[in-house]
Parts: C-alpha cells; structure tokens; sequence
C-alpha cells in the first residue's frame, strides 16, 4: 500500500496530550477525537488535512500518555501515515495495533518541507521526498504478522478462532 | 547466565531459562490493569474482536476513579458500563467509587508485590517498579489482549542502571532524584529500555518516597523503571498482603547498558520548567517567577509522605493573596490519615483546597484548569503545553516543598533558602 500526500511537519517529542487533550478521552470515536486531532495547541489541524496526507515529525513521537485515542485521533483526522525520526514505546505498538501505518525515517525526516507532496511504501520499504527515496528497516515478525491481519482486533479475533475451533476455549 | 531484573522477571513469565536483550518473547501476566479512560477503548476493542470471557477474573484489576465525582455525563455513562463489564466477568477488583487513583491504591491494597509482571494500560503503571515488580504500559488494544488470553509479545530491553549516592540535605526529596535523573537522560533517554534505580540513597528512602521515583521512569521514555526490593520493600508489603511474592535482583555481573551516577549528597531543590519534564534548573535560578496556582498531588507526590511535608511548610503559614493552591491526596486511606492526622486543618486554615482523592488537575480535565495566563507550580509528572487546560499555561513540576513554599511566597523559591 502505498501512501500519498502533502507533509504536516512536526519536531522533537510531539506528546499525546498535544495530540489529543485529555478532555476528550471520554470518546472512542475515529471521526469525534479526528476533529480534536492537536485541537488546543495547533487550532485548525484537522481541517487542514486533506485525506492522505502525511505527518513527518522528530524524535519521541507520541511519547507522555499511554491513551490510544492519540494515534485513532491522528487517522480518524485522515492523515495516512506518520514517519517519525524515532516514536515512543507505547505509541509505535499502539499505532500499529489499530492500523495506522508508521515508519521511522530520520533521514526523510532530515529532507521534508512543510507543505511538500511525499509518499510512503511500507512493504517496499521506502519513503519518498521531493523525488528522492529514503529505505526504513522491516518491522519484527511479530508485528508484521499483526499488520498482515489488519491490526491487533482481527488478529485477535483469528486466534479466538482457531481456539474455538481446537476446542481450547469455549 | 548472569541477567538483571528485567531479563528475570521475563524469562520466568515466558517460561525461559534465560532470555536475551533484544529477543521477543510471549510473556503471561500477573495483572492485567487498566483505568476510566484506557478501560472503555479496551472493552470495545475486545468485544469487536469477538471476544467473551476474560482470562482470568482475579489477575485483573480495574481502577475507574480517578475523576470523582464525575465530570460529565460522559465519564460517568462511560464507568457505569465498566462496573457491568466486572460484575458479569466476575472481575473483583474493580473501584471506582472514591478508593483513589490507581497506581496509589493498586500498592496500598497489596496487589502490587515483588518480581510480578504487569501490564497496565497506563504509562504510569511503572510506579510499581518501586516494589520491584516489572510493570509495563501499553495501550487499551494491547490490553484488550491481555484480557483475552493473559499474554501479550515484549521485546526484551537493555537496562540503564541509575545509581544514586550520598545523603540528601534538608528540603531534597526523591522527586529531586528523578528530576535530576530527568535532566541527564532527557525525555528519551531511555526509550525501549528498562530503567533500574539503586544505590545507597535509596536506602534513606520509604516505599512511599520511591514511588515517585519509579513513576517518571516514563518521563524518559522508558519500558518501565524498577527498583531491588529491600527490608522496608518486603516490610510494606507484608503489611498489605499475605500472597507469595518473589524477590528478584540483577545478578552482581549482569550486563547493564550504562550506568549514571547522581550525588544526591550537595543537590539542591529542583523545577522543571515549561514545557518538558527534563527542563530542569535549581529552584533557586527561578526565583521570583510569579505564579496563580500550585498543585500538590497526583500519583507522583500524593503520598501520606508528600502531605506531610506540605504541611511542615504550611503550619501557621497562609497562601500568598492571588496564588489557588489545591492538594489532593492520591486515595481515601491517605485523605483519612491526613483528617485524622490533623493536617487537613493545616491545608484549609492556610487557604488551602483539599480536593477528594484522586488525580486532581493533573491531565487538565478535573479540579482545576489553567488559563492562558496562568502560572504553575505542580508536583505532577508532565508539563507539557497544554497539559492542565490553556496550551500558553506555564507549568512548572516541583518536589512537595518547593510546591508549598511557592504558594506561600507567590513566587517560586527555594525551600533552603527560605526555611529553616
Ligand atoms: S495523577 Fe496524573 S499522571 Fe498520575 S495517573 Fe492521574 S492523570 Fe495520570
């Protein structure tokens, strides 16, 4: 699959709490927490996107909070893809437990303009910035086998599945 | 093989031998936690999965009381669907009337022991490291995992090892330690790793006063931050618990990635100013920064330990005309100490709030939200713009003295320099 789009650009550390206020965790809806996508501290966010665009941001993305609203919010805001210097713990496992596609890139990262048109190809591996292409290092097994199931919900249900089948669980 | 706490604690949860820094293995669980905000995604996540039953009642533990009483119709629509979710798994650990904030009370009612894995929908869940558990946060889905099947995949992290040495001088607490610690590592120091804090100093330390210490390990990005049990460890978990436990060290020729070493010996108290926890600078080079609110709380400083030093500051003292300051102790065992201990009284004669326990102001959602204009001084965890309400607040993260010694002055001072 490949990504397509204009760059929003972010720095170093970019927190959940600026991705998503805690005051509107009571919510788990993509479309309600996409329109309070970085809402307090860069108004306006959300109606910026245009479907496919692209975060590009520093170190430590999504470091602070655990609340997985954070990357719901950033896809629910249309954006396609986030390529990062470097994400935080929780939210790289997290981004890719609910099917928004990541990459960490510092050399792109390095090269990319606010505003600029770029592209992302997870499975050749590759981002592209102003015409040149960039490689990123494969995910581990682990997670490549929850991506190919479509995140960790349908991953999890084939394997309620399979036990279901075998008789493990009821 | 030689391993340290983390690679211990993994192997015996993957059914290991041994486990190597960098491996992935499938680990079971001890306690799966989660909260009133992590909670509802993870539900939902596990019904659309198809899933029904939980893994196992008793090895999880919802906390849903952060915010009481609730806020909004939201909140309170949300944790009621929680309490239905426990009640028809049979899940018997679940709290969400006015018990307190989670990674106070998981500890307090002894669900917290040495050498247990847990995975906590929180990043705050390595708290717990201060008991020498290993703790890990991860997200509802992950958690929505957990439940499901009692497992989930970690990658085994090299370990930091943070040593602190000397004796602290008079007004310099554990929150000191870790901003100091905060300060050298940054705010990703330590990403993907595990973070284990020893040395002599934490010795003089109450489980109380390390809690704090071993919440901000995710303030440097770390999988978690752990501590090796002591006497006053096994000591205040015996008080707690009659269950088993496992005391586990790092081998004495385990292989750490690094070691930092911090003098505690001639610090003195510190601040981090807006807007990363790592921005850290000795109170004294703020002085005179004026502020409008302090907070003196949270799951870092909302310890029976932390009331006390606020009140050592606050006895006969009034707060400075134009300065709130609110202080929420962290659960209701604390609040009643602090009641029947008479420092509640000291908190209101000084012009205090005493807020029900919980996590107060801290995310910004509850008791206590800061305008564009406001100025800070909080003992929490996180500064970051736009964390307690408007994104031009300025907050600054302070240990409990520091803290109380501002409200009463109006403006940030040194404890040190201002008491005697
Ligand atoms: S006190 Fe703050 S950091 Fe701690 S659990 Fe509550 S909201 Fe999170």
């Amino acid at each position: 699959m490949i990504f397509t789009g204009r760059i929003h650009k972010f720095g170093d550390h970019v927190d959940t709490d600026v991705i998503i206020p805690a005051t509107l965790l009571s919510n788990t809806d993509p479309q309600v927490l996409g329109r309070g996508c970085f809402s307090e501290v860069f108004p306006g966010f959300a109606d910026r996107v245009k479907p496919g665009d692209l975060i590009f941001a520093g170190e430590n993305f999504g470091c602070g909070s655990s609340r997985e609203h954070a990357p719901i919010a950033i896809k629910g805001a249309g954006i396609s893809c986030v390529v990062a210097a470097s994400f935080s713990r929780i939210f790289y496992r997290s981004a890719i437990n609910i099917g928004l596609p990541i990459a960490i890139c510092p050399a792109a990262i390095a090269h990319a303009e606010a505003g600029a048109e770029a592209s992302a190809d997870l499975g050749a591996g590759k981002i592209t910035v102003a015409g040149k292409s960039y490689s990123i290092p494969p995910f581990p097994p682990e997670l490549i086998a929850i991506l190919d199931s479509g995140g960790l919900v349908p991953f999890m249900e084939q394997r309620l599945k399979r036990e279901r089948q075998s008789g493990v669980r009821a | 093989m030689p391993a340290t706490i983390a690679q211990k604690i993994l192997a015996r949860a993957a059914g290991k031998q041994h486990v190597a820094v960098g491996e992935i293995v499938t680990t079971r669980v001890d306690l799966a936690m989660a909260n009133d905000f992590t909670t509802p995604l993870a539900l939902k996540q596990f019904h659309a999965a198809g899933a029904s039953k939980v893994f196992d009642p008793d090895k999880i533990c919802v906390m849903a009381g952060r915010h009481m009483p609730f806020r909004d119709i939201q909140l309170a629509t949300a944790v009621e669907a929680l309490r239905i979710f426990c009640e028809q798994q049979g899940i018997k650990h679940f709290y969400a009337n006015c018990e307190g904030m989670d990674h106070a009370l998981a500890p307090e009612l002894g669900l917290i022991r040495p050498g247990m894995l847990i995975m906590n929908a929180d990043s705050h869940a390595c708290t717990a490291g201060a008991l020498g558990a290993f703790s890990i946060p991860m997200g509802s889905t992950d958690i929505a995992y957990v439940f499901a099947f009692g497992e989930s995949w970690l990658l085994v992290p090299p370990t930091i090892r943070v040593r602190y040495t000397g004796k602290p001088g008079p007004y310099v607490t554990s929150k000191d330690f870790i901003l100091a610690t905060l300060k050298e590592l940054g705010v990703d120091g330590a990403r993907y790793k595990a973070i284990e804090f020893c040395g002599d100093a934490l010795a003089h330390l109450d489980p109380d006063e390390r809690f704090t210490i071993a919440n901000m390990a995710i303030e440097m990005g770390a999988k978690t931050g752990v501590m090796e049990p002591d006497e006053k460890t096994e000591a205040y978990v015996r008080a707690r618990t009659q269950s088993a436990y496992d005391v586990v060290r790092s081998d004495p020729d385990a292989e750490f990635e690094s070691t930092l070493d911090i003098d505690v010996g001639n610090m003195t108290p510190l601040v981090a100013k807006p807007f990363l926890p790592s921005n850290v600078v000795p109170a004294r080079e703020l002085r005179r920064t004026k502020v409008t609110q302090v907070n003196i709380g949270t799951c870092t400083n909302g310890r029976m330990v932390d009331l006390e030093q606020a009140a050592q500051v606050l006895r006969g003292n009034k707060v400075a005309k134009g300065v709130r300051l609110a202080i929420t102790p962290a659960t209701q065992t604390i609040y009643r100490e602090a009641l029947k201990s008479g420092l509640l009284e000291i908190f209101v004669d000084a012009g205090a709030t005493v807020n029900p326990p919980g996590c107060g102001p801290c995310a910004g959602i509850h008791m206590g939200a800061l305008t564009a204009n406001d100025v800070c001084v909080a003992t929490h965890n996180r500064n970051f713009r736009g964390r307690m309400g408007h994104r031009d607040a300025q907050i600054y993260l302070s240990g409990v003295y520091v803290a109380a010694a501002t409200a009463v002055a109006g403006a940030i001072v040194d404890p040190q320099e201002v008491l005697q």
